[in-house]
């Protein structure tokens, strides 16, 4: 029983700039569940990747071995017919098509006479699904089942393929509990048909109850693999793993003397625009004036919908909570309103919602107040130039000329432009999330100087960040998210990285 | 993902806050002018060509004053249209009615002054109103419905093509009372007299050169002030100068010919006002923030379904507009007219520069992407070149043009 199915060895993984994965080494034995764990862009998808030949052989150094033997995979139809199936965080379902018909996508079951044999691919499609104990009709359009569901006919999909190790990203994260439970029990039975099973996953209840070995990856590197079944392994010794990056004099000092309240948002609930489940339950949260408060969540936590809401009610449906602005309850119910209310929210991806990209500097840091450079709508072409020289300076953007377009700039100065974007619509408040995600360490440093200057000011930030020692270097005050609920508030001086990891993987206990 | 190491000791140098010798690498010598500015110097440049190229195989008749006047006649309604079309596709849009609205407005106009006998005015300010509400029901479907452009426009193309119909009982109506048919075949001349040649044409020119010369020098005054990048001074009186000599040139073969041509003055007044309103005001900036990137513009405050609600509005009333210029030339309306001239107002913007997934495009470019257009039919047309021919040629300048408008900024994105 104790052989190795997959080896994985010395895999180093770059792109342009960075290194992804440095000399990673795994082992999984065969019939085993393996869970794969780390903070937010540790390295795991890529590894996962690799194996699946997402990144073909020859984009990474290293080798794979499978049953002992090397194997080059130039692509996923390679390692599918190897019996490696990658079941991926958003399901690659296509909605309108039947249960049947996405199970056999690709790999479609041909009668004699060359056409698709719907009634044989319609009963081989029914065993499949009894097999994962999901009972529907396979001619159901997978657009009509919920999202456990859906895992399930990507399951069964799997199955079709004659899956030998099956890799699941996530696959918890979007299921509510019961179905959780449901898909856990059944990668237990497919266990017991010796099918090995690699699971990424945040949860690390789910991790301690189901799997046998763990492996820790920590900015991309294999860290450690802990054996579940010998070893006394808690969440606490995963997490210990996990978050051992090292807190350094890398964030500029900062006086702490926060003023009055600016921002308070109080039982804040948000239901998903299209599923139907919470992803922000609620919540409440303040800030002050000349505070950074961060918020600390794992993937999927609810975060950026969180603040999406508040911020116009730009996410979600159904929002329902009570949204005050120095005291005073304000109902921003569009970005406008949200920008005139004194918010302001610097996205995640700058490039997708942050940035007119063919759009040159200047008009880019003018885009969310025209207004205040225009009069009776006629733009003021020559003071506007003046607004975006002065950014320029002010903020260090690099560039040519404030006429150079945006989408040719360092991530770095994107993100400068974002900023300045913001700062002039004079914001009260400042949501800034992962405000420094692809940019370089100089970059960020003058970042985290910008983001002290704003708090000197008097302004209040909101950091949102999956680096926990960001957070800590940079917040007065850390609130924890785990699935849509705060499950916890400390200030700086009393959290550790260990002590909000723990928070951010509470979950609520398993049923069953 | 990925991950990007710190350097665990060391603490990492701020870079310095001087923007270096940065600023020089402005547009300051011709070379970086033309190559910087390859998508939109590279129409002018067509446009030149495809001139001389026509002005040779036509052995002159092409720049001949009567022709020249001739081409601004037949094509003003295409290049008044251009100018709404181009703005839609700035803003991501695209609208295949407007031939439809072209006859429908021209029909409205036809019934009331020629059927019913009311003067000339209330038929032009009835398609007008005709045109703004047309716009406003495609505004409405597209903006607050959410129902994409071609869609919406698609079933208008029909509905009001329809409507045409029923409006003109099926039979042409015609003709238009003279003060009618001046909005399209009227000229001011003689008003200062002068020797065989109209001399207020040429004052027209004139001011018009001035303006183009004080203006451009006041934004390059401005530029310096603000300490921004400029051409080199020669090169800049080589521009003035150029453009000048064009614009003299144009006055000149007019004034030999009938004068200017009311339907100019139109367009040059639509030209200059929809220049303004792209490049000057917020709705402008609003326009190509969402057809750049829509989730940035909505996150910036932009009131999208606002904005693209107006867009259309505007559409429908430019439509009407070249719905009376059409009718008054044709000196009537036709159940069948304004088929296809969806067809050439998108080609003009997009051999104008626009881009096909919006964001970029000017209006001075769709009128010169419209005036390659006329160039070639009305040189091809004096040629006697069928209209098979004509019609492959047009189709391929449209798909190369495109396609030239790709490749270039393929190129651009991968030399970063």
């Amino acid at each position: 029983m104790d052989d190795t199915i997959l080896e994985m060895r010395r895999i180093t993984k770059t792109f342009p700039g960075v290194t992804a994965l440095e000399d990673v080494t795994l082992a999984v034995r065969r019939g085993e569940i393996h869970a794969i764990c780390g903070e937010n862009g540790a390295g795991k998808s890529t590894l996962m990747k690799v194996l699946s030949g997402v990144y073909p052989s020859g984009s990474y150094d290293g080798e794979i071995l499978f049953d002992g033997k090397p194997m080059q995979f130039r692509g996923i139809r390679d390692s599918e017919a190897n019996g490696i199936v990658i079941i991926h965080q958003e399901l690659a379902l296509v909605p309108y098509l039947s249960i049947a018909e996405n199970i056999f996508l690709g790999n479609e079951r041909r009668g004699r006479s060359g056409l698709i044999d719907w009634n044989f691919a319609n009963a081989e499609a029914a065993k499949l699904l009894a097999s994962v104990g999901l009972h529907e009709n396979p001619v159901t359009p997978v657009i009509q089942l919920g999202v456990g569901k859906q895992q399930l006919v990507e399951i069964a999909k799997a199955l079709s393929k004659k899956v030998r190790l099956l890799i699941l990203d996530e696959p918890t994260a979007a299921l509510n509990d019961i179905d959780s439970a449901h898909l856990l029990d059944l990668l237990r039975a497919l266990k017991e048909q010796g099918i090995t099973c690699i699971m990424i996953s945040h949860k690390l209840n789910e991790i301690t109850a189901i799997a046998d070995s763990t492996t820790v990856i920590r900015d991309g590197r294999a860290v450690e693999t802990l054996d579940m079944r010998s070893d006394d392994v808690t969440q606490q010794r995963i997490i210990r793993g996990m978050v051992g990056r090292d807190l350094d004099s890398f964030y500029p000092d900062r006086e702490s003397s926060p003023g009055d309240e600016v921002l308070r948002i109080e039982d804040w609930t948000v239901r998903h625009p299209v599923q139907d489940r919470m992803v922000v339950e609620g919540v409440g949260l303040s800030v002050r004036a000349g505070e950074v408060v961060g918020i600390a969540g794992l993937m999927g936590a609810g975060r950026t919908e969180l603040a999406m809401s508040v911020f116009g009610r730009s996410y979600g449906r159904d929002i329902r909570g009570r949204l005050f602005v120095h005291g005073r309850e304000v109902q921003a119910r569009s970005v406008a309103e949200a920008i005139d209310n004194g918010i302001a929210y610097v996205t995640e991806d700058r490039k997708r919602y942050g940035l007119n990209l063919i759009d040159d500097v200047r008009r880019n840091v003018s885009a969310a107040a025209l207004d205040r450079l225009s009069r009776l709508g006629w733009v003021n072409g020559n003071e506007e130039i003046k607004v975006a020289e002065a950014s320029r300076k002010e903020m260090n953007i690099r560039t040519p000329s404030v006429m150079a377009v945006v989408g040719k700039l360092s991530g770095g100065n994107q993100q400068k432009v974002v900023l300045s974007k913001w700062l002039f619509t004079d914001p009260d408040v400042l949501i800034l999330d992962e405000p420094t995600r692809g940019i370089d360490v100089g970059a960020k440093y003058e970042i985290y100087t910008i983001i002290n200057r704003l708090v000197a000011a008097g302004k209040a930030v909101i950091v949102i960040s999956s680096e926990l020692p960001e957070l800590l270097g940079m917040c007065d005050r850390i609130y924890t998210l785990a699935a849509g609920r705060i499950t916890g508030e400390m200030p700086v001086a009393e959290a550790t990285q260990e002590s909000l990891m723990e928070l951010m993987t509470k979950d609520k206990e398993l049923v069953g | 993902m990925t991950s990007i190491k710190t350097p665990s000791t060391e603490r990492p140098t701020p870079p310095d806050s001087t923007p270096a010798a940065a600023l020089h690498s402005g547009t300051s010598d011709l070379r970086a002018l033309v190559l910087n500015n390859l998508r939109q110097s590279g129409i002018y440049v067509a446009l030149v060509v495809i001139v001389a190229l026509f002005a040779v195989l036509t052995d002159g008749v092409l720049l001949s004053p009567g022709n020249i006047t001739n081409i601004v006649l037949q094509y003003s309604y295409i290049l008044v249209l251009a100018i709404g079309m181009v703005i839609l596709i700035i803003g991501g849009h695209i609208d295949l009615s407007v031939g439809s609205v072209v006859a429908l407005t021209g029909a409205v106009s036809a019934v009331l002054v020629i059927q019913q006998g009311h003067p000339w005015w209330i038929g032009v300010v009835a398609a007008l109103v005709v045109g703004v509400a047309v716009g406003a029901w495609h505004g409405f479907w597209v903006a607050y419905a959410g129902i994409p452009a071609f869609i919406v426009t698609l079933a208008g193309m029909l509905l009001f093509r329809g409507l045409t119909l029923r409006v003109l009982d099926n039979i042409s109506l015609s003709p238009f009372p003279s003060e009618y048919q001046q909005v399209a075949a009227g000229f001011l001349n003689g008003l200062l007299g002068g020797q065989g040649f109209d001399a207020f044409t040429l004052l027209i020119g004139a001011i018009a050169v001035a303006g183009y010369a004080v203006s451009g020098f006041r934004t390059r005054v401005a530029r310096i002030r603000y300490q921004q990048p400029v051409e080199s001074f020669p090169l800049f009186v080589a521009r003035v100068v150029l453009v000048g000599a064009v614009l003299m040139y144009f006055a000149w073969q007019l004034a030999h010919a009938r004068g200017l041509p009311i339907v100019l003055i139109i367009l040059a007044v639509l030209v200059l006002v929809y220049g303004l309103l792209t490049r000057r005001t917020v709705f402008g900036r609003q326009v190509y923030a969402i057809g750049g990137n829509l989730s940035a513009a909505a996150l910036s405050g932009v009131k999208v379904r606002t904005v693209n609600f107006w867009m259309f509005v505007n559409m429908g009333f430019l439509a009407a507009v070249a719905g009376v210029i059409y009718s008054s030339r044709s000196n009537g309306a036709q159940p069948a007219a304004g088929n296809m001239f969806e067809l050439d107002a998108i080609a003009a913007a997009f051999i104008g520069g626009a881009a096909v997934t919006g964001g970029v495009g000017t209006v001075v470019g769709a009128m010169v992407g419209g005036l390659i257009m006329a160039v070639m039919s009305n040189g091809m047309q004096l040629m006697g070149i069928d209209q098979s021919t004509q019609s492959v040629v047009k189709g391929l300048v449209l798909l190369v043009a495109v396609a030239f408008d790709v490749y270039n900024k393929r190129r651009a994105g991968t030399a970063r």
